[in-house]
């Protein structure tokens, strides 16, 4: 056994570990930790953003900043693609 | 890609108009069910690019012009962000829904009207701004996915035309 067999597994059982104890402190399901900012969305997404659809209008309402990022992301991608793959001129 | 079969394209003739019907309806009635901009773009999208494996890429390079697709989802990108401007000049906030309950003229609300809370049908005219970004990203989305697949499609078959 070398030393890079003994690092390689202290490094493994230090990072298992880890995640053994990240799995037991986890929340039961359906208990949320603190539900106030989901109450708040589900009473007034009606009054306030006027859709019945509470995923979109957090989507594209409370965090709007967010779904901007995302298409952002679209629009970088494509343009890369088109960058690399785009026709000769002849 | 090349060509498929004549009973492949007659097939894909018939379903292309009904998931493009689907995804559009995604699309348009992302503030009342599941769904939005992005998953009914991600449905439309699939649509042509089974369109475009059917009739492969030689008929398309006549056809479609990558460049426009780009400047379409230009245009939807410019619209998400003035329509996000729009809620900064006017509602004060960034992102701000302006729209909801704002009367335009006499009675005539765009996508203004608030639903009654509880669970109910809404309309279609609901959900302020929601309607309009959902249309934004739509767009987006069609013309970005289209298009990255079809210059794939287009940059892998360059070597079989050249022979």
């Amino acid at each position: 056994m070398t030393t890079r067999h003994i690092v390689a597994v202290l490094v493994f059982s230090i990072v298992a570990v880890f995640f053994v104890f990240s799995a037991l402190m986890i929340h039961p399901f359906g208990d949320p930790g603190s539900p106030d900012m989901d109450n708040h969305i589900i009473k007034n997404t009606q009054t306030e953003a006027g859709t019945n659809n509470g995923v979109t209008s957090v989507v594209f309402d409370y965090r709007g900043f967010d779904t901007l990022g995302e298409a952002t992301i679209l629009f970088t991608a494509v343009a890369g693609v088109m960058m690399i793959f785009r026709r000769k001129k002849r | 890609m090349s060509e498929m079969s004549k009973i492949v394209r007659t097939i894909s003739n018939v379903i292309f108009p009904l998931i493009t019907i689907f995804g559009l309806y995604v699309i348009a009635h992302g503030h009342l069910t599941p769904g939005g901009g992005f998953q009914g773009g991600a449905v439309v999208a699939s649509g042509c690019i089974m369109l475009l494996a059917a009739y492969g890429s030689a008929w398309a390079f006549e056809r479609i012009k990558e460049k426009r697709l780009t400047a379409f989802e230009s245009l939807g990108a410019v619209w998400f962000i003035g329509v996000a401007f729009l809620g900064l000049f006017v509602g004060g906030i960034f992102f701000a829904n302006f729209l909801v309950g704002l009367k335009l003229f006499d009675n005539f609300t765009l996508f203004g009207n608030i639903p009654v809370v509880g669970s109910t049908l809404a309309d279609i005219n609901t959900g302020g701004v929601l309607p309009l970004m959902n249309f934004a990203v739509g767009l987006k989305v069609i013309a970005g996915l289209f298009a990255v697949v079809l210059v794939m499609a287009y940059a892998s078959s360059l070597k079989e035309w050249k022979k």
